[in-house]
C-alpha cells in the first residue's frame, strides 16, 4: 500500500479532514481516479497541482508508476514560479 | 512639421538625413540610419543603453536631437571594432563574460572606451563612478569593472 | 540517465566565449525593437490616468481622421473570453488577461490600456493618442494589501470569490484566495519555547528592472497567417495566448524569438503582442509596438508588495521548536501573486517539525503581478530570517550557529510536504562559515549580516534537436529564449556527450514552427531541463552514430562504442578497425541512411532545490541614514556549473537586485493612486558605484536527477539578499527595522526613535 498524502486544504475540503491514506494504486491516473471515487470533485483539483512521489516533484504526472511502499503528496501548484 | 535636412559625420563617414524636430539623435541612429547597436532602455537619459560619443564626448543619444547634429560627428558602437578585429575592451567582455542579457553592453562599451581614452588607469572607484550613468540588471557590475579594469591594464602595457 | 557519474568532463565546466557574444559587443544582436520591416507602422497605447474607473465611452473618430493613422483599436477589437481557467495553460484565465491587455468596461489600474493606435510615424501615433477622448467614471480605489482584504474595502471584480475558505463566501471579495500548509501542531510547541520573537513585515512593490523594454512586431497576411517578432522568456507562450486571446489557431501563428534584453519574470506572461496584431490585421501592414519606460512601470507585471507576520521559537541551545507565518501576498488588478511558492519556501533553510505558513492574496488597484526571480520568495525569507537573527541575538548565540544547528538537509521534510533529497544547504552555510570575511574586524556603525534562502528550481517540457553537417559541425536548436547565456551551456553539453569541440557546436533559438515545443524560461529551468533535452538529442546522434558503424563494420551495435567523438570497436569481437570520426562519419551519411538528425522532447522531472547563504557587511551612515555595501559574499549550490562564468553572472546579478529591493527600490503611489515614480530616475535601481564587488562561491552537490548533476542558479540568489542586508542594518544600528526598502529616512527616523 503507498501512503498518500493531501494537503490540508484538500482534506478539509473533500475528505472531512483526513489527509493521509494508505491506498493499492499502480500509478497516478489509477490514484486520482481512486481519490475522485471516495471524493467526488477532488479529482479536477488534484490534476490541476503538482504532485511528489518519493520526495521527487513530478510535473504533469500522469501515467508515473506508484510503487507499494511509495508517499505520494499532492501539492500545490508552483504557480507563478516563472523566474529568470 | 517638415522635417529637417542634416549633414553629419557617423562613425567617420558623411551621412545625410531628413528629420522631424522630435526626433532624438537615438531616433535617427536606429530609425534612418538603421544603426539599432545604440538602444532604447529609457529615453530620458538614466539608463545609458544608448550611449555614444559626439565630436569625442561621451553622451546619451537619447537627450540629443537629431536637428542637433548639423556638421557634427557621431561613433557608435556599430565603429568600436576595426575590421575583423574586436577592441580589447570588446575581448575582454567577451572572455570574463561581462554581460548577460547583452542590451545594455553596447552602451557599457562605448562609456567605458570613453573613460579609458581619458583616464588609462582609473581606479576601481573611479571606474563605478564613470559607468555610474550606465544601468546593468543582470550582472551586478563585478564582472563589467574587472573586465574594464583589466583592459585598463593590458593596453597600458601594450603600449 | 546514468552513465556519467564520475566522469572527467572534458567541456561541461569550462568558461568558453559565449557562441552569442559577438554580436552582443557589437551591437549586431536584434532585440525586440530592432526589427524593421518594409512598410512597418508604429503602434502606440493610451493607457489610464485613473487607478480605478469604469469607461463610459471611448470615441476614436478624431484620432481615425488623422492623416498618416492608418488603424485604432480599443476592448471592443478583442475577442470575449469565457470566465474561466482552461486547464493545462498553468492556471491563465483568459478572461483577466484579456481585461489586461486591453480593458473593456472598467479601468484597474494607473497605466491600463484602453486603446492603440498605428501610425506612419512615431509622432503621428502620438498625437493620435491624444485625439482619443475617453470618458472615465472615477471609482475609489485601494492599493495596499491590508486595506484590500478589508470587508469595506473599494471591490474590484464582482466575479472573484474567495477559496480556501470554509464555508465557501457568497459574497464576492478582494481576497482571492487562502492558502495554508503545516507540519506537526506548531500552537502547541511554542510552548516548548525559551524564546518566541514575533514580528510584523511590511514591503513595497518593486519592478523586476530589465533594461529592454517589452517590444513586439506583427505582420498580418491576406491568409490568416500572422508572424511575431518579440523579446518574452517563451516566445511558445507568446503564440499561444496570441491564439487563445485572439481565438486563432496556434499553427497559424509563427513566433521569432528576438534577444531578450533582460526579463527576471517579468516577461513570462503576455502584454502587447495580440495588440501588435489587431493594429496590423486592421492596418493590413507591419507594426511595431515598443513600451515606453514609463509604460513598463505602469503597465507590465511588477512584484507584490507584502505584508507579513512571523513567529519562531526556540530552545535556550539554539533549537527551533516551532514556527509560523502569515503571508499577505498582494495580487495586481488580477489574480496571481506568488504566495504559493511564498508559503511553500519561507521556512526552505531550516528543518522543523512543527511549522505552518498561512497564505492570502488579494487583488489591488495597480498593474498585474507577475513572476519576479523566485516569485514570492524573497519576501517570505526576508520576514523568516530576520526573525531567526533576531532570536540569535536574544539567544546570544552566533547567527551562523543557530542557522547549522537547525539547516535543512538530506530527508527533512518540508512544510508543503515532501522530503529533501541530496541538498547543499549546510555545505553553503559552512562555505560562508570559512569564509574570510569572519576575520575582518567591523568599524563604528557597521554591521554583518547573514541569510539563508531555497528554491525549488522547475523542470518541464523541453525540446531540442541536433543536425550533424557533412563535415562533421554540429548545429542545435531548443525553444527556450537565452536570457543569460544558455546558449553556451547547451553547447558545451553538446559538445561533452558527441565528443567534439566546442567551437564545432552552434547554438540557436528556434522559433516556433521550426522546433519542438519548450515551456517559458523561467524557474531557473533552461539548463536543467532544455539542457536534459539537449544531452538526450546528443545522444540520440551517438547512437545513430554507432548504429551506423556497425553497418560499416559489420557488427553489431554494441560491438561500437563511442569515445571522445569517435566509433571504436567495443573489444576484440569487433575486430580491427581504426577509429572513425563524427566527421568521417557523417561525410558517409548519404550512404548509411541519410542525414543525422538526434532529437528529444521531454517533460523533465527531479529538478533539484537550490540553497544560497549570503554574508554582507554594510555601514550606516548616522547623519544620512545611508547604507553602505562595504562586502558581500553569497554561496550556492549549483549542482553542476556547466559555465561557471554564467553561474557566477547570476548569483552576482541576484544579489544586485536583492540589494536594490532591501535598499532602494519601491513603487510610490500617491492618494489619487497613480504611480509617482515610474522612470529610473526616480525607481532607483543600484548602479555601479553603489555595489563592492560580489564574491560568488559555487558548490557543487550534484542532483541525482539530472545527467550531469545540474540544478537551477538563477532564483535562488535573489531570495537572501533581503534579509542579509537587513540584518546588517540592523547589527550596524542597533535597531531592528521590519519594513522595506530600508531608505535613509526611515533608517534615520528609526535610530531617532531608539535613542
Amino acid at each position: 500500500m503507498a501512503r498518500i498524502v493531501l494537503s490540508d486544504e484538500f482534506g478539509r475540503q473533500f475528505a472531512g479532514g483526513q489527509t493521509h491514506f494508505d491506498l493499492d494504486v499502480k500509478n497516478v491516473r489509477q490514484l486520482v481516479r481512486t481519490l475522485d471515487d471516495m471524493f467526488p470533485g477532488i479529482g479536477e483539483q488534484l490534476e490541476a497541482g503538482a504532485i511528489a512521489i518519493d520526495n521527487e516533484i513530478i510535473p504533469d504526472p500522469w501515467l508515473n508508476p506508484i510503487q507499494p511502499n511509495s508517499e505520494v503528496f499532492f501539492l500545490p501548484a508552483i504557480k507563478g514560479g516563472r523566474g529568470e | 512639421m517638415s522635417k529637417l535636412h542634416i549633414s553629419a559625420t557617423v562613425n567617420g563617414e558623411a551621412v545625410e538625413y531628413l528629420c522631424d524636430p522630435k526626433q532624438t539623435l537615438l531616433d535617427v541612429l536606429r530609425d534612418e540610419l538603421n544603426l539599432t547597436g545604440s538602444k532604447e532602455g529609457c529615453s530620458s537619459g538614466d539608463c545609458g543603453a544608448c550611449s555614444v560619443t559626439l565630436d569625442g564626448r561621451l553622451v546619451c543619444s537619447c537627450l540629443v536631437l537629431g536637428v542637433e547634429m548639423q556638421g557634427r560627428s557621431v561613433e557608435t558602437i556599430e565603429n568600436m571594432a576595426s575590421g575583423e578585429e574586436l577592441h580589447p575592451l570588446q575581448q575582454k567582455f567577451l572572455e570574463a563574460a561581462a554581460l548577460q542579457c547583452g542590451f545594455c553592453t553596447p552602451g557599457f562599451l562605448v562609456a567605458a572606451k570613453a573613460l579609458l581614452e581619458k583616464n588609462p588607469n582609473p581606479t576601481e572607484t573611479e571606474a563605478r563612478y564613470w559607468l555610474a550613468g550606465n544601468l546593468c540588471r543582470c550582472t551586478g557590475y563585478d564582472k563589467i569593472i574587472r573586465a574594464v579594469l583589466e583592459t585598463a591594464a593590458d593596453m597600458r602595457g601594450s603600449k | 540517465m546514468a552513465g556519467y557519474e564520475g566522469k572527467t568532463f572534458k567541456w561541461v565546466g569550462t568558461r568558453p566565449i559565449r557562441p552569442d557574444g559577438v554580436d552582443k559587443v557589437t551591437g549586431r544582436a536584434n532585440y525586440g525593437a530592432d526589427m524593421n520591416l518594409p512598410g512597418q507602422l508604429t503602434g502606440r497605447i493610451l493607457r489610464s490616468p485613473h487607478a480605478h474607473a469604469k469607461i463610459v465611452s471611448i470615441d476614436t473618430s478624431k484620432a481615425e481622421k488623422l492623416t498618416g493613422v492608418k488603424a485604432v483599436i480599443t476592448g471592443k477589437d478583442f475577442p470575449d473570453m469565457h470566465n474561466g481557467v482552461m486547464p493545462g495553460d498553468e492556471g491563465v484565465n483568459f478572461h483577466h488577461l484579456s481585461s489586461n491587455i486591453m480593458a473593456k468596461h472598467k479601468v484597474l489600474y494607473d497605466g491600463h490600456a484602453v486603446a492603440a493606435v498605428a501610425a506612419t510615424s512615431a509622432a503621428i501615433a502620438e498625437e493620435a493618442l491624444s485625439l482619443i477622448d475617453v470618458k472615465y467614471e472615477i471609482l475609489p480605489h485601494v492599493i495596499d494589501v491590508d486595506l484590500s482584504m478589508q470587508p469595506d474595502a473599494p471591490l474590484l471584480h464582482d466575479d472573484i470569490f474567495t477559496s480556501g475558505v470554509n464555508p465557501k463566501p457568497e459574497k464576492p471579495s478582494n481576497v482571492v484566495q487562502r492558502i495554508q500548509m503545516q507540519l506537526g501542531d506548531p500552537d502547541a510547541a511554542f510552548k516548548d519555547a525559551d524564546v518566541i520573537v514575533e514580528r510584523s513585515f511590511k514591503t513595497k512593490a518593486v519592478h523586476q528592472g530589465y533594461i529592454e523594454p517589452h517590444a513586439a512586431v506583427a505582420e498580418w497576411s491576406e491568409d490568416g497567417q500572422c508572424r511575431i517578432w518579440c523579446s518574452s522568456q517563451g516566445h511558445f507562450m507568446i503564440r499561444t495566448l496570441t491564439a487563445r486571446l485572439l481565438k486563432m489557431e496556434a499553427a497559424q501563428i509563427r513566433v521569432m524569438p528576438a534577444e531578450i534584453g533582460g526579463g527576471f519574470g517579468g516577461k513570462t506572461i503576455i502584454f502587447i503582442e495580440p495588440t501588435a496584431v489587431l493594429l496590423a490585421r486592421k492596418a493590413k501592414r507591419p507594426v511595431r509596438v515598443v513600451m515606453s519606460r514609463d509604460e513598463v512601470f505602469r503597465g507590465s507585471g511588477p512584484a507584490p508588495a507584502t505584508s507579513i507576520d512571523v513567529k519562531i521559537g526556540a530552545k535556550k541551545d539554539g533549537t527551533l521548536v516551532a514556527a509560523t507565518g502569515e503571508f499577505r501576498y498582494q495580487a495586481g488588478a488580477f489574480p496571481g501573486s506568488p504566495v504559493g511558492p511564498a508559503c511553500m519556501a519561507a521556512f526552505g533553510p531550516y528543518a522543523l517539525t512543527h511549522v505552518r505558513a498561512t497564505g492570502y492574496e488579494a487583488v489591488t488597484n495597480r498593474p498585474l503581478c507577475y513572476s519576479y526571480r523566485a516569485p514570492g520568495a524573497p519576501l517570505s525569507s526576508f520576514a523568516v530570517e530576520s526573525v531567526l537573527d533576531e532570536i540569535a541575538q536574544k539567544l546570544d548565540m552566533d547567527p551562523m550557529e543557530i542557522r547549522i544547528k537547525n539547516g535543512s538537509k538530506e530527508g527533512t521534510q518540508m512544510v508543503y510536504g515532501p522530503k529533501l533529497k541530496a541538498v547543499g544547504n549546510l555545505e553553503c552555510l559552512k562555505a560562508i562559515q570559512s569564509h574570510p570575511i569572519n576575520k575582518i574586524p567591523l568599524g563604528p556603525n557597521q554591521g554583518r549580516g547573514l541569510a539563508a534562502g531555497f528554491w525549488f528550481n522547475l523542470g518541464g517540457q523541453s525540446s531540442a534537436v541536433v543536425n550533424i553537417a557533412e563535415d562533421g559541425t554540429a548545429t542545435i536548436m531548443t525553444g527556450s529564449p537565452d536570457i543569460g547565456g544558455s546558449r553556451a551551456s547547451m553547447a558545451l553539453m553538446a559538445a561533452e556527450v558527441l565528443g567534439i569541440d566546442y567551437s564545432k557546436v552552434r547554438p540557436i533559438v528556434g522559433d516556433t514552427s521550426a522546433v519542438g515545443f519548450c515551456e517559458i524560461t523561467h524557474g531557473s529551468r533552461v539548463t536543467f531541463a532544455t539542457g536534459m533535452a539537449i544531452i538526450q538529442a546528443s545522444e540520440d546522434i551517438v547512437l545513430q552514430c554507432r548504429q551506423r558503424v556497425a553497418k560499416m563494420w559489420e557488427v553489431d551495435v554494441d560491438a561500437v562504442k563511442w569515445e571522445d567523438g569517435h566509433a571504436l570497436p567495443a573489444g576484440a569481437n569487433a575486430g580491427d578497425q581504426k577509429p572513425l570520426s563524427l566527421a568521417q562519419i557523417a561525410g558517409k551519411a548519404a550512404r548509411t541512411g541519410g542525414p543525422l538528425v538526434g532529437s528529444a522532447a521531454i517533460n523533465a522531472g527531479g529538478a533539484g532545490p537550490a540553497f544560497g547563504v549570503h554574508i554582507c557587511d554594510v555601514e550606516v551612515d548616522p547623519e544620512t541614514g545611508h547604507v553602505t555595501v562595504l562586502r558581500y559574499v553569497a554561496a550556492q549550490d549549483a549542482g553542476k556549473a556547466i559555465h561557471p562564468s554564467y553561474v557566477e553572472g547570476q548569483i552576482q546579478g541576484g544579489v544586485a537586485q536583492g540589494v536594490g529591493w532591501a535598499l532602494n527600490e519601491e513603487y510610490i503611489y500617491g492618494e489619487d493612486g497613480r504611480l509617482q515614480n515610474s522612470g529610473f530616475l526616480d525607481y532607483r535601481i543600484p548602479v555601479a558605484s553603489d555595489l563592492p564587488m560580489i564574491d560568488a562561491i559555487i558548490l557543487e552537490v550534484p542532483n541525482p536527477g539530472h545527467p550531469f548533476g545540474v540544478r537551477g542558479v538563477g532564483e535562488v540568489p535573489i531570495v537572501p539578499p533581503l534579509g542579509a542586508i537587513a540584518n546588517a542594518v540592523a547589527r550596524a544600528t542597533g535597531v531592528r527595522m521590519t519594513d522595506l526598502p530600508l531608505t535613509p529616512p526611515k533608517i534615520l527616523a528609526a535610530i531617532d526613535a531608539a535613542k
